[in-house]
């Protein structure tokens, strides 16, 4: 029980740290892959290649003046932020990182729990990530926060359904909302994506706009609304709320890349041999590098598309994802149940 | 009148469906950033790698001294009206005894003053100097936190006596030739002017 107990702290931290590193070196990431995709060189100063630069934005943040507007109100207005990064940093409990170790006689899987409801918890702490945005963009009391406050919430709300209903269609195809087993059930067959591949594009185009990513990063754009919901945030209070987007950016390519890409499995591998242990960190290696590429999707539509404006964000959303992802649903149903049919049409002629 | 034939009528037609799927257009767009991803980027890193610039780059001003370290100019004032920036102001002053192999002529400029931040490095002032004083150089000038120092003095732009900065190169053929015609008063250094005197008083 000790260890048990000591072994889930240690990956506890473990999958903290990682998430913290990662939302770190996205933010290097980004500034790079913008700067190559427009034949730039991009941050090269600190370190070589720049790689110490999110150290320095991380100094940088820190050492900034910290400003709470008199007229916000003091205790929503550090609430904010905290929520938003207690949100992202919850939601990286259910994924399945790996395998199982094991370690004399005792196996440890790579997950810190695998409860049975796990898509369903995601999508319970995901919502709740727009009260950070909300109540932060609310208690800076300035017009442009508030704004961007509203149009988040009213995006991630809309997103929501599509998203919702795309994932039904894979929960009815897999037959269980816990990650761990839809991941388990991908590692023999094919991936998810080729029995789902319009439920995987609606939940892709959702989860962009989940993460209030360009392009559907209306809340913050700069051009209409100075900083969004962060306008009246300085400090480390900007930091988080810039840092949370990077750490629903990697939560949310891990949890596309698990769904709908056989999270951890590499593809034959039972051809391969491998025994336990090495399998298992082979796999984690190879997971990371799926979430990676997800990562650098994010960046790549992001110096892809212009933003969209906000009627056809709420066009996209609620005339053609929903439809969409219903008629998925039904699509679905039909196919799974097409023996039944099949029966009992010809019970009719 | 019309000036080009470049005119294009815009139509507003409705869109296909494989436009309206946007999909197509997304991945297309996606692989021209892909493409540029995998290109060199276009960036000189300035202060370790400098650009290549031309011969005749009009930079940070220099007011050349004679072959015999003397000033040439002497606050004619030509270059400042020629200045279309109004960035350049002097104050002129007589040359005493004694301080010929100072100043070329006469009269000298005491205070000569070009404001950086004004200048647009047209080289009107090199145009219009008669006395081949003032000339723009290769050199770039150096950006600075206060607007005070980028007015610079004759402390910055007379050049090192020791170190004579050469440009000949920024002469035509035509000027190069005429510049060995000593015979021109032009030409003539302060102790080529006194010999001739000697010579003609003799």
């Amino acid at each position: 029980m000790l260890i048990f107990i000591i072994y889930k702290t240690i990956l506890v931290l473990l999958v903290f740290l990682i998430s913290l590193g990662i939302a770190a070196y996205s933010t290097y990431a980004e500034r790079k892959v913008a700067a190559f995709m427009q034949d730039r060189i991009g941050p090269d100063r600190a370190g070589p290649f720049g790689i110490l630069q999110p150290i320095a934005d991380g100094v940088k943040m820190f050492m900034k003046e910290e400003i709470i507007p008199t007229v916000s109100s003091k205790f929503l207005f550090i609430l904010g932020p905290s929520l938003a990064m207690l949100t992202a940093l919850m939601s990286g409990v259910v994924i399945p990182w790996g395998g199982h170790l094991t370690f004399g006689g005792q196996t440890f899987p790579l997950q810190i729990t695998d409860i049975n409801i796990g898509m369903l918890y995601v999508f319970a702490v995901v919502s709740f990530g727009v009260y950070g945005i909300m109540i932060g963009g609310w208690a800076s009391n300035n017009k442009y926060s508030l704004l961007g406050a509203l149009r988040a919430s009213s995006q991630m709300i809309s997103y929501e359904i599509a998203m919702g209903l795309a994932l039904v269609a894979l929960i009815m195809k897999t037959g269980t909302l816990s990650l761990g087993q839809i991941v388990a059930q991908q590692g023999d067959g094919l991936w998810n994506i080729f029995y789902q591949p319009l439920g995987f594009l609606i939940f892709l185009i959702c989860a962009f706009a989940e993460t209030n990513r360009a392009p559907f990063d209306l809340p913050e754009c700069e051009t209409e609304l100075v900083g969004g919901y962060h306008t009246e945030y300085s400090s480390m209070k900007l930091g988080f709320y810039l840092f949370a987007e990077y750490i629903n950016m990697f939560v949310s390519s891990a949890i596309i890349s698990s769904l709908y890409f056989g999270g951890f499995n590499i593809p034959f591998q039972s051809h391969f041999g491998f025994d336990g242990n090495l399998l298992s960190l082979l796999q984690v290696v190879f997971f990371f590098g799926k979430i990676f590429f997800f990562i650098f999707f994010y960046m790549w539509i992001r110096w892809t598309i212009p933003r969209f404006r906000y009627d056809q964000l709420m066009f996209l959303g609620w005339r053609i994802l929903i439809p969409l992802s219903i008629l998925n649903i039904l699509v679905t149903g039909v196919i799974m149940m097409r023996h039944e049919i099949f029966y009992y049409l010809s019970n009719i002629f | 009148m019309q000036l080009t034939d470049r005119k294009k009528v815009v139509v507003k037609k409705e869109m296909s469906l494989m436009e309206k799927l946007y999909i197509p257009a997304i991945t297309q767009g996606m692989t021209i950033t892909l493409k540029h991803f995998f290109k060199k980027g276009a960036t000189v890193r300035y202060p370790e790698v400098k650009r290549e610039i031309a011969e005749t780059y009009r930079g940070q001003h220099v007011l050349k001294r004679d072959e015999q370290g003397a000033e040439r100019c002497t606050a004619c004032g030509l270059c400042a009206v020629a200045c279309p920036a109004e960035a350049i102001t002097m104050e002129s002053a007589e040359r005493r005894k004694g301080e010929e192999n100072l100043y070329r002529e006469e009269k000298y400029a005491s205070i000569y003053e070009i404001n950086m931040l004004r200048c647009i490095f047209c080289g009107l002032c090199e145009e219009a100097c008669p006395k081949e004083a003032i000339f723009l150089t290769d050199r770039i000038v150096p950006v600075s936190g206060n607007r005070k120092d980028m007015i610079y003095g004759k402390d910055k732009l007379v050049e090192d006596i020791n170190h004579p900065i050469d440009l000949s190169y920024r002469q035509t053929k035509a000027v190069a030739e005429f510049k060995k015609d000593k015979t021109k008063a032009h030409n003539q250094t302060w102790k080529d002017k006194q010999n001739l005197i000697k010579e003609k008083s003799h």
